[in-house]
């Protein structure tokens, strides 16, 4: 019955997509005043309603379990935690497209109910969009992936959920990135709004940051998780493998930080009008394709756990309908769209533009780097494209990228010279000279971890001298989160750097009792248990680890083997200092009473999520300043409109 | 029921035990002790492919063939060869594939046209848009 409930609000939210949709064309041909325009609002509100109950009607079934619906049944189980129960409703296919569309309703109500600033026209095609783009994902639904399907006989037990995914980590993981996704779906939908009426304008822009802002949190705590799972769950001390699937998380943050930019361009200026736009269509787009690349199972890794060349053909013809589509309206509309203010190359937007060229050229390359082995395999040609072709080439943009981000936000908009900031620049250059002098000299550094440390301090210093000569208790909060995130940047590129140029390894193979060394860490293999869990056993190594001689503490890495689906993994242990992390594994083989140990002494390490923490900090400071911003000029604009009536009802 | 269940887990779990029989090849877990040769075989070993898995590293695999090719990449640097040969060898072997190490070939070569491509493009925009007021 809950099923089936569910499945009738899905059929009627898309049917108010669809009614979404004609209302906004409706209203842009024939005015907003026509009767069919005035629902589109509605229609957007109460669809939003109607998803979330058909959402929360799966999350019922997961909750308890009700295995006469086919999802269900391969996907859970009834021994399950409640909280995996719960987290299985997304952690398959179906229930995570369903999330995907009740995310995006959600929001689409949202904008329907609060957003009064922009053109109603402006807002009426806006709304267009966002139906157009729903009702595929209705149609992708409720035609190839129905997450309410019923067997016909009820199963006796569910299948379970990969025991991979059973964690916590992974439960937040992919809802995480969705709403990421759906951010940037929304700021299409302004962006393909506002190509319709050409209204591309400051208030355009405003309304359309905290979207992206928000998107561009989520999408930089997703990366900075998912990056710290693969490090501490495939046990060997990596962290990033520009695996396809990672890029396809990357690139839409790529893209989300240069429109993050361009919109503020737009919105303090009335300047980059056209080239926001466009990123505003880039950056859904890669959304678009990330979801494509790790839904269709074009990749085959842990990721792909829907494995399915039909759907992968379904979301192949959504992206090529909407990001077609949307190519071809800029296209045909940039020409009438002005290019908006101009401005000098030292200003701030000069700055800014140099920003976003560089990030485009970095994603172009991961793109590239990417989609260019998927290409030259269906010509039976295998390519790989690894670490040694992104560092190198993507450092060749990056690092100028770093060198503006330091001195841009110090220049004033439209007419500056460099020469009024010519102190600030010789201090960090300064620093950048020194950092690469001195630590050449000291530790004999590669190029890349050399100039990584270096600009890292460099950039640390930089981004707080905006605030250099200022009240402090007088700055903007949207201000702070600027300064906040650029110094996040500079704090991740630290541990990058600092991990490939300090990291030492040590493979050793110990009887019990023996002893060894890793950096500054001294490690004693003191036993090796048995250790038997609900569905794997383990031998666990326990072993007396201290730093510089000091305390010791005892740690018990695992070498795991579970029998159903019969898998080995390792359980590896980090004992994290202020300044690194020690990373043990212990290994499954045993020769002649010898256990093998992976040890890593990894200097700094922790930096690289702690920057990503301090990044999404400064983006979440960066939405509060700005939505209190508009809140408090829509009490203003309130006040004068009361008080105009007033002063008319006086007369 | 279960028993049965228990032994088809069981049967389903031989082929991962008999795997595990084999020993893995003595240096595929074990460092050279020349700390130069090390260094010069793990920045090897960082640009090959692990053939069994996604996108990672034979530095950075538990693949049993990964394994054995560590071992392989370590007892070549011990007896003096050049990381290049190795890497040859490696590739006649398996393909160009196994090699993470960007080579310009008639195959590749978009892979370097296109960034220097986007580096002019970059640059042109930069000119044509500030060029007015320089």
């Amino acid at each position: 019955m809950i099923a089936e409930l569910g499945l009738a609000a899905l059929w009627l939210a898309a049917a108010l997509a669809a009614l979404q949709l004609l209302g906004g064309i409706l209203a842009l041909r024939g005015g907003t005043e026509s009767d069919i325009a005035g629902l589109t609002r509605p229609a957007a509100i109460l669809q939003g309603g109607l998803v979330a109950l058909s959402f929360g009607a799966l999350l019922w079934v997961f909750a308890i379990t009700d295995l006469s619906v086919k999802l269900v049944a391969t996907n859970s189980h009834t021994m399950k935690p409640l909280i995996f129960k719960i987290s299985g409703a997304w952690g398959n296919h179906e229930g995570s497209m369903l999330l995907w569309v009740t995310v995006m309703a959600l929001a689409g109500a949202l904008i329907a109910g609060i957003e009064r600033r922009l053109p109603e026209r402006t807002m009426q095609a806006t709304l267009a969009a966002q139906g157009f783009v729903a009702l595929g994902f209705y149609a992708f639904l409720l035609l190839s992936s129905n997450p309410f399907e019923r067997l016909p006989q009820p199963a006796t037990e569910g299948m379970g959920l990969n025991p991979l995914l059973q964690d916590i980590g992974l439960a937040l993981h992919p809802p995480t990135l969705y709403f990421g996704y759906v951010g940037l779906s929304v700021a299409f939908s302004f962006a393909v709004g506002a190509l319709l009426t050409r209204q591309v304008t400051p208030d355009f822009a405003r309304a359309m940051r905290p979207w992206i802002l928000g998107a561009w949190v989520f999408l930089t705590l997703g990366i900075t998780a998912g990056s710290y799972w693969a490090y501490y769950e495939l046990g060997w001390g990596g962290y990033w493998f520009w695996d396809p699937v990672e890029n396809a998380s990357l690139m839409p943050w790529l893209a989300a930080t240069a429109l993050l930019h361009s919109a503020s361009v737009l919105a303090s200026r009335d300047a980059l009008r056209v080239w926001t736009i466009m990123l505003g269509v880039v950056a859904f787009s890669m959304s678009m394709l990330g979801t494509f690349l790790v839904r269709s199972g074009i990749l085959t890794s842990v990721h792909a756990f829907a494995v399915d060349p039909e759907r992968g053909s379904f979301i192949l013809f959504l992206l090529a309908i909407y990001i077609g589509g949307a190519l071809l309206l800029f296209a045909l509309r940039a020409g009438a769209i002005n290019e908006g203010e101009r401005f000098s190359v030292a200003s701030r937007e000069g700055a800014l533009v140099v920003n976003n060229v560089m990030l485009s050229a970095i994603l172009a390359v991961v793109l590239l780097g990417t989609l260019y082995p998927l290409l030259t395999e269906a010509f039976d040609v295998r390519v790989s494209v690894g670490p040694p072709y992104f560092n190198p080439v993507g450092a060749i943009f990056a690092f100028p990228m770093l060198a503006v981000m330091a001195v841009g936000p110090l220049l004033r908009w439209r007419k500056d010279g460099f020469g009024r900031i010519s102190k600030e620049i010789a201090l960090v250059a300064a620093f950048l000279l020194a950092g690469i002098v001195l630590l050449g000299l000291l530790f004999g550094l590669a190029i890349l971890p050399l100039l990584g440390l270096s600009f890292a301090i460099a950039l640390a210093v930089a981004s707080f001298l905006p605030l250099r000569g200022r009240k402090l208790r007088r700055v903007p909060i949207e201000t702070w989160g600027m300064v906040v995130a650029h110094f996040g940047l500079a704090i991740s590129l630290f541990g990058m750097a600092s991990e490939s140029a300090f990291t030492e390894e040590h493979l050793a193979a110990l009887e019990e009792g023996g002893a060894t060394s890793v950096g500054p860490w001294q490690v004693r293999l003191e036993a090796v248990e048995p250790v038997a869990g609900p569905n794997w056993t383990a031998i666990a190594g326990r072993m007396a680890v201290s730093y510089e001689g000091g305390e010791p503490q005892t740690i018990a890495p695992q070498s795991r083997n579970f029998w159903a689906p019969p898998q080995q993994t390792t359980e590896s242990v980090l004992v994290t200092r202020w300044n690194g992390q020690l990373y043990a594994v212990m290994g499954a083989d045993n020769r002649g009473g010898r256990y093998q140990l992976r040890l890593w002494w990894k200097p700094f390490v922790t930096f690289i999520w702690y920057g990503g923490l301090i990044i999404a900090l400064g983006g979440i400071l960066a939405i509060i300043g700005r939505v209190r911003g508009d809140l408090k000029r829509r009490i203003v604009r309130r006040k004068v409109a009361e008080r105009r009536a007033e002063a008319e009802a006086l007369a | 029921m279960r028993a049965l269940f228990a032994f088809l887990m069981a049967l389903v779990a031989l082929p991962l035990a008999a795997q595990n029989d084999i020993p893995p090849a003595p240096y595929a877990y074990r460092q050279l002790d020349d700390p130069a040769q090390e260094a010069a075989a793990q920045d090897l070993m960082e640009t090959l492919r692990c053939l069994k898995c996604q996108s990672q590293s034979i530095a950075d695999s538990d693949a049993s063939m990964a394994g054995d090719m560590r071992h392989q990449v370590r007892i070549r640097i011990a007896a003096g060869e050049e990381p290049e040969d190795i890497r040859r060898w490696l590739m006649d072997r398996y393909g160009d594939y196994v090699s993470y190490e960007p080579v310009m070939s008639a195959t590749t070569w978009p892979l370097f046209a296109i960034p220097v491509l986007l580096a002019l493009i970059a640059a042109l925009l930069f000119w044509r848009r500030f060029r007015r007021r320089a």
